[in-house]
């Protein structure tokens, strides 16, 4: 539209989210109407300038064919990739979009229906597949063998963060496992690729979340939203190359976005009242504590112990349940999270309320790598 | 792709790649340095073994692959030089495995695939 606003805030005006789980009669576009038609409808039916759609596996013109279902085309709609990022990749255009005076009022979707199993993407080479060089879980696995041998943790920390999660997500309906576990049911479950047991894992699923940003200063703002991609060189990063050199002084994509989005908001660290982040697995949730600055490297265990990443707690970590709880589709995921941090900071999340929270980092790392780091604040 | 391996009967030898200006090693090798970008790379004959760093079992068989399950699967340090490479490993018991644990590197064949592994030594 070419509006000059003169406004420099970003508000977040509707927010909404399809559960997320399996759904066997229903497509990622189905998936994707019901979210934006929830998000509209919170806004006040806004007209739209321009539609940025998160996703991974919904091919070509997935943006325009939810659009298409509601009469909203016209508009510039265009889908963007960006892995485990994708949804929080649109949401930084839109944001940028508006922030520049180009849109005032921006959709951002994300919709995905994941394949059943062990993920399969075209990241790696039909060689490399056949060779036995492609298991998503190993990868993680050997990431959390050495997260536990660096940092002094143990499989029973790793359950830890998976019956806090649960806990938390046996508190939203939206989420597709909604029952508590106990650390006995965690370490029973089978052993995928050790140390990593099934229940630290994730399932990658379907759904959709949507929200409508528009210019303006008050309300649920977006101070930032960063997107960073993988420094070359470690060969456990989430790009997983076949080799590496030492890593110890490559700064991770996650801490590279956390640090872009903490100076462009003049929000530190300890500012956060909650926050979503990627629990791909138990030990992704417990690295990317020290990835965001949220604890010193090797403070993990105390952290969980002492309650700080708790309901209830100093800085209450994935009060949604997480994916542990959600499940992952790819490019709804980012977008989940920002809709729980909306109604975290509006105070509406009933029993899994963090109290007077008013700033809100929501984190995601994946394949690319990229990692993305979005602050909330009312 | 350029080769990744040479076979030796039992034995494998992997290719990779090093930069001049660089002084880092990589693999596969690439026609530029992944770290730098430097255009200056000559392919090299990695070293034949290492020592074991990170260590799982894979349990049930990824996208794609038809080959046996359990199988191991872990980084492995290579002696003297600056380079950690990742890939099978011989022994699918992760308690049987330990950290530094010196190991060489083999080729591995199951059905129409031969790729490179690692193996206690």
């Amino acid at each position: 539209m070419g509006v000059r606003t003169g406004v420099s805030g970003v508000e977040i005006v509707g927010a909404a989210m399809t559960r997320f789980g399996r759904f066997d009669d229903r497509t990622a576009i189905d998936l994707g109407a019901e979210a934006v038609i929830g998000a509209l409808r919170a806004a006040g039916e806004p007209a739209i300038d321009a539609a940025f759609c998160g996703t991974a596996y919904t091919g070509v013109a997935a943006g325009h064919r939810v659009l298409g279902r509601l009469g909203r085309t016209g508009v510039p709609i265009v889908d963007v990739e960006a892995g485990c990022a994708s949804g929080a990749a649109a949401l930084a255009l839109g944001a940028a979009a508006i922030r520049s005076g180009q849109h005032r009022t921006v959709l951002v979707l994300g919709t995905e229906k994941m394949p059943k199993g062990m993920i399969r993407s075209s990241f790696f080479e039909p060689w490399q597949e056949a060779a036995g060089l492609s298991p998503a879980p190993a990868y993680f696995a050997l990431r959390a063998q050495r997260l536990l041998r660096e940092r002094g943790l143990t499989k029973d920390d790793l359950a830890a963060v998976v019956v806090k999660n649960r806990a938390n997500g046996a508190h939203n309906p939206l989420a597709m496992f909604q029952k508590a576990v106990t650390a006995d049911d965690v370490l029973a479950s089978r052993v995928v690729c050790e140390p990593l047991h099934l229940w630290m894992l994730c399932s990658p699923n379907e759904g959709a979340a949507a929200v409508v940003l528009r210019a303006g200063d008050g309300g649920v703002q977006v101070r930032a939203a960063e997107v960073r991609s993988h420094l070359p060189g470690s060969v456990l990063n989430e790009a997983t190359p076949l080799a590496g050199i030492h890593d110890e002084g490559i700064t991770p994509p996650t801490t590279l976005a956390a640090d872009a989005a903490y100076a462009a908001a003049g929000i530190g660290p300890d500012d956060v009242d909650v926050v979503e982040c990627q629990d791909t697995d138990a030990a992704r949730e417990l690295l990317t504590y020290e990835e965001l600055r949220l604890c010193e490297p090797g403070a993990q265990a105390k952290v969980l112990a002492d309650g700080d990443v708790a309901l209830g707690g100093r800085q209450p970590v994935n009060p949604s349940g997480g994916l542990l709880s959600k499940g992952e589709p790819l490019g709804a995921s980012a977008l989940g999270q920002v809709v729980e941090l909306v109604d975290q900071l509006r105070g509406e999340c009933g029993a899994r309320q963090v109290p007077g929270a008013r700033v809100a980092l929501a984190h995601t790392v994946g394949r690319g790598a990229n990692a993305s780091v979005v602050l909330l604040a009312r | 792709m350029s080769e990744l391996f040479r076979v030796e009967g039992e034995d494998l030898v992997l290719l990779g790649g090093r930069s001049r200006s660089s002084g880092l090693h990589h693999f596969p090798r690439s026609d530029v340095c992944p770290y730098t970008g430097a255009d200056d790379v000559e392919t090299v004959e990695l070293p034949r073994s290492g020592s074991l760093w990170l260590w799982t079992s894979v349990t049930s068989a990824p996208p794609g692959y038809d080959g046996p399950v359990p199988y191991g699967f872990g980084v492995v340090e290579l002696d003297g030089i600056d380079l950690r490479v990742i890939g099978r490993l011989t022994e699918a018991d992760p308690n049987a495995l330990r950290e530094g644990q010196p190991v060489r590197v083999v080729a591995e064949r199951f059905g129409d695939v031969t790729t490179w592994a690692f193996a206690p030594a």
